[in-house]
């Protein structure tokens, strides 16, 4: 068979002084009519590059320098610019991560997916909003009629990214470039999302390039694999191929750093309670005069929970449910409206002035970003050396604690006088980390410790953490959205959904016979699940 | 403040900076224009020992019909060049103390305002708009008028007119930091807000007020010449906002005595700005590479 997109030896130049000379190197790919062909990789890997390659939509200074991108008979990497817009769109289509930027905040869906018709063809205007209505209708958007009076911010994240593919798929283009449309997006969202591309690509016979990271995309929604790693294709074959024999060492390596559903086997949890939740309300009120039409929000609401001492309590849920500001009340970054949390005897939510202040050594919290989450200007030392030379530790004592705290993390002790930007995403969290221990709390907090980083730096640092409890004895309240990951290192869990908690539990029963139908629906949405249950581990 | 100046110098790697300002002539030129000014300030003493208000010679004399005397003399006989020399002193003193006096009044009101939020920044910002609403020559006019116009005063006037701009500056900056990890980070440590606010968001959001500073510093220069020109600055030094009031009287003949001051004043704030415009893009991460 002929195929729709062909990579031959594509090679792109980087500008002099970054990283590395070249993004890509020589990749060859092609891609068949009616099949989806993931390229997977983790950042930095190339496989974004790959597709704006293919766009040619490459930042200024990045060049391709050698190779061929053939479609349609013709080389794309030899049009020029007016000729390369006739194929965007119409001829090879792209949807991208954030459908939130994608799409201008000021003008409305059914413009937007109209223009792309108004620039393509010679249809008159009735005949493109029959059009538009019709792809809507195709992305199943509820209400098509409404949508396309819609601006982008009236419609959820899962809603714009069908616009987005909607407006992608309005011209039939053969080609869709898909640069990892549903990460942005909730694991039950994402579901939807992959079985709607699935299901349009079988019926349309549209060529899927789908980038991603995410292994368990790959196996839900894959016909071929491509890995990439430092710009190169380390291995290609069929799905079951690659993820069920896969050959090149650094394939089997990230296939084994995706986590587990499965559980391992309970350990024991003491009795004693260290840290108590109970019946902790937030409620946000915005807008409207006078409380009058005024918008109220429940994060929180009536949430009851028990952390045992050295034990570790999960709150998973999605975006929305709550559980980073029940977190946030934990720390006392935010304050609850009504409740009690008792760390030990005291009730922290009670405490104020400089009571709290000598509290907050005893709950610590490492946070979601890497790079947000560490001062830019101060030495990875000092950060790390901070609280305690607050709380009255000597500075010299201090800054020999933070050297013990960075072996400790698995950091070398001797790049204490470096900035963060100096270390990549998995030491940054390795110092916010180290930074949260160096007071030696009784709780600590990780907020999505791990969802911004590779899933091998990710399968490290969660190593890491499990570690680190066994050794320090640790009561850790860990907030995540990703199942796979609360059920490698949770104890307990407990789901939430929208400001309640609808289930909790010890992990091994929630996650094998979970009771509510929400849980019952994300254990159901994670992507690849069967291939994740199979896998021998 | 020691701290502070060591964290900022230390979080931009100097060197870095120094190449990506050198990469700009404009910039360069305004950096050699701007020494030029303080070599002339620095060797005033050295160059013109005498006091530049006592008589000289005889008056209006045109530059170059006297050699003592190679920029001319004013209309009372005073030495043009020994006034510029001087004068650029006080243009720099003023130009440096109010702009300190008008970034640290700014920065404090606009950290406070930025961090709180709520009510606390309510009140600060109603009242900078309150300052902002006034034209602010108005202000200092009225300023000079209440408290004299000795060369101090009319310094702390002029910073004191000139803060509203860098705090909302600085507010912004502020707005945008305290909701980032690193300062709940700081919280939950345990830190102090007075701490938070100058020891770590701070260094953070100052780039961009330093690069303003340049703005406030040449307007700074203009506004003390613009008094001087009404003869409401200080009489008693030499500044060339003074000679350029004298010189309005004999504007229209010997129009030397204005144009003279008038280049050096163009010359010095073309300069900061041009030093402003420099920073500015050095520090800009956007424009890099480019």
């Amino acid at each position: 068979m002929n195929a729709l997109l062909k990579l031959e030896g594509l090679s792109v130049r980087l500008p002099q002084g970054a990283d590395r000379s070249h993004a890509l190197r020589e990749v060859s790919l092609s891609l068949q009519p009616n099949e989806i062909l993931c390229v997977v990789g983790e950042s930095g890997s190339g496989k974004s590059m790959t597709a704006n390659a293919v766009m040619r939509l490459l930042p200024t200074g990045v060049v391709i320098d050698q190779g061929q991108v053939m479609f349609g008979g013709r080389d794309l990497a030899s049009l020029d610019e007016a000729e390369m817009r006739a194929v965007r769109g119409a001829g090879i289509a792209m949807i991208f991560q954030e459908p939130m930027t994608a799409l201008n905040p000021l003008r409305t869906i059914g413009d937007q997916i109209g223009e792309m018709l108004k620039i393509h063809t010679q249809l008159s205007a009735s005949a493109i909003s029959a059009r538009v209505l019709e792809r809507l209708a195709e992305v199943r958007i509820p209400d098509p009629a409404m949508t396309i009076r819609a601006y982008p911010h009236e419609l959820s994240g899962g809603q714009r990214q069908r616009a987005m593919i909607a407006m992608a798929l309005a011209l039939d283009p053969k080609v869709l470039i898909a640069d990892e449309p549903t990460t942005a997006l909730d694991v039950t969202t994402q579901a939807q999302i992959l079985a709607l591309i699935r299901d349009l690509q079988a019926r349309k016979g549209t060529g899927v390039l789908f980038i991603t990271h995410d292994f368990g995309v790959v196996a839900e929604i894959a016909d071929r694999v491509a890995v990439m790693q430092h710009g190169k294709v380390v291995e290609l074959g069929t799905t079951h191929e690659v993820l069920r024999h896969p050959q090149h060492p650094y394939t089997r390596q990230l296939i084994g750093a995706v986590p587990q559903l499965k559980a391992p086997p309970p350990r024991a949890i003491s009795a004693e309670t260290i840290l108590s939740i109970e019946d902790v309300s937030k409620t946000y009120r915005t807008g409207g005069f006078l409380r009058r039409g005024a918008r109220v929000t429940h994060a929180v609401r009536d949430v009851s929970l028990n952390l045992p001492k050295g034990g570790t309590l999960g709150i998973v849920g999605e975006s929305g449910s709550g559980k980073s500001t029940l977190a946030r009340c934990i720390v006392r970054l935010i304050e609850p409206d009504k409740g009690v949390i008792r760390l030990g005897a005291t009730n922290i939510l009670a405490l104020g002035g400089e009571d709290l202040r000598r509290q907050r050594a005893r709950v610590q919290m490492v946070f979601q970003d890497p790079f947000g989450s560490l001062n830019p200007r101060r030495k990875a030392g000092d950060l790390v050396a901070q609280g305690p030379i607050i709380h009255g530790v000597p500075r010299a004592e201090a800054e020999a604690r933070a050297k013990e705290l960075f072996e400790l993390v698995g950091l070398d002790p001797a790049s204490t006088d470096r900035f963060p930007h100096e270390f990549s995403g998995g030491q940054r969290q390795r110092i916010g980390l180290a930074r949260a221990l160096a007071l030696q709390p009784d709780v600590l907090v990780a907020d999505e410790p791990v969802s911004a980083l590779d899933v091998s730096v990710q399968a490290q640092v969660l190593k890491l953490l499990a570690d680190l409890r066994t050794r320090l004895g640790l009561s850790l309240v860990f907030i995540t959205h990703d199942l796979r990951v609360a059920a490698q290192v949770c104890d307990l869990v407990a789901v939430m959904k929208d400001g309640l908690v609808v289930e909790s539990g010890p992990t091994a029963q929630v996650f094998e016979h979970p009771e509510h139908a929400y849980t019952q629906a994300l254990l159901g949405s994670i992507p690849g699940r069967s291939f994740a249950l199979n896998q021998d581990g | 403040m020691q701290g502070l100046i060591r964290a900022l110098l230390a979080g931009v790697e100097v060197m870095t900076l120094l190449r990506a300002y050198c990469r700009s002539p404009s910039a360069v030129a305004g950096l050699l224009l701007l020494a030029l000014v303080v070599v002339m300030a620095t060797t005033a003493g050295w160059l013109f020992p005498r006091d530049p208000l006592a008589l000289a010679g005889r008056p209006l004399v045109w530059p170059g019909d006297n050699p003592r005397f190679y920029l001319g003399t004013d209309n009372s006989g005073r030495d043009i060049a020994a006034q510029i020399f001087h004068g650029a002193r006080i243009s720099l003193l003023i130009g440096l103390v109010a702009t300190s006096i008008a970034i640290v009044i700014g920065v404090v009101i606009g950290a406070i305002s930025g961090y709180y939020g709520g009510w606390v920044d309510t009140a600060l910002m109603r009242v900078t708009e309150a300052f902002q609403t006034l034209p602010n020559f108005l202000l200092l006019l009225v300023l000079v008028a209440v408290f004299g116009s000795n060369l101090m005063t009319v310094t702390i006037a002029i910073g004191v007119v000139s803060w509203p701009a860098p705090a909302r500056l600085t507010r912004a900056e502020f707005l945008s930091f305290r909701n980032r990890e690193f300062v709940q980070a700081c919280r939950t440590l345990g830190m102090k807000d007075r701490q938070i606010i100058f020891r770590e968001i701070l260094p953070n959001a100052l780039p961009p007020v330093i690069v303003y500073a340049s703005v406030v510093m040449a307007v700074a220069i203009l506004l003390e010449s613009a008094l001087a020109f009404l003869r409401l600055s200080d009489p008693n030094v030499a500044s060339w906002g003074n000679l350029i009031g004298l010189g309005r009287d004999v504007l229209r003949i010997q129009w030397y005595v204005s144009a003279i001051p008038g280049l050096a004043i163009l010359l010095t704030v073309l300069a900061v700005s041009l030093v402003g415009q420099g920073l500015n893009d050095a520090l800009n991460p956007r424009l890099k590479g480019r």
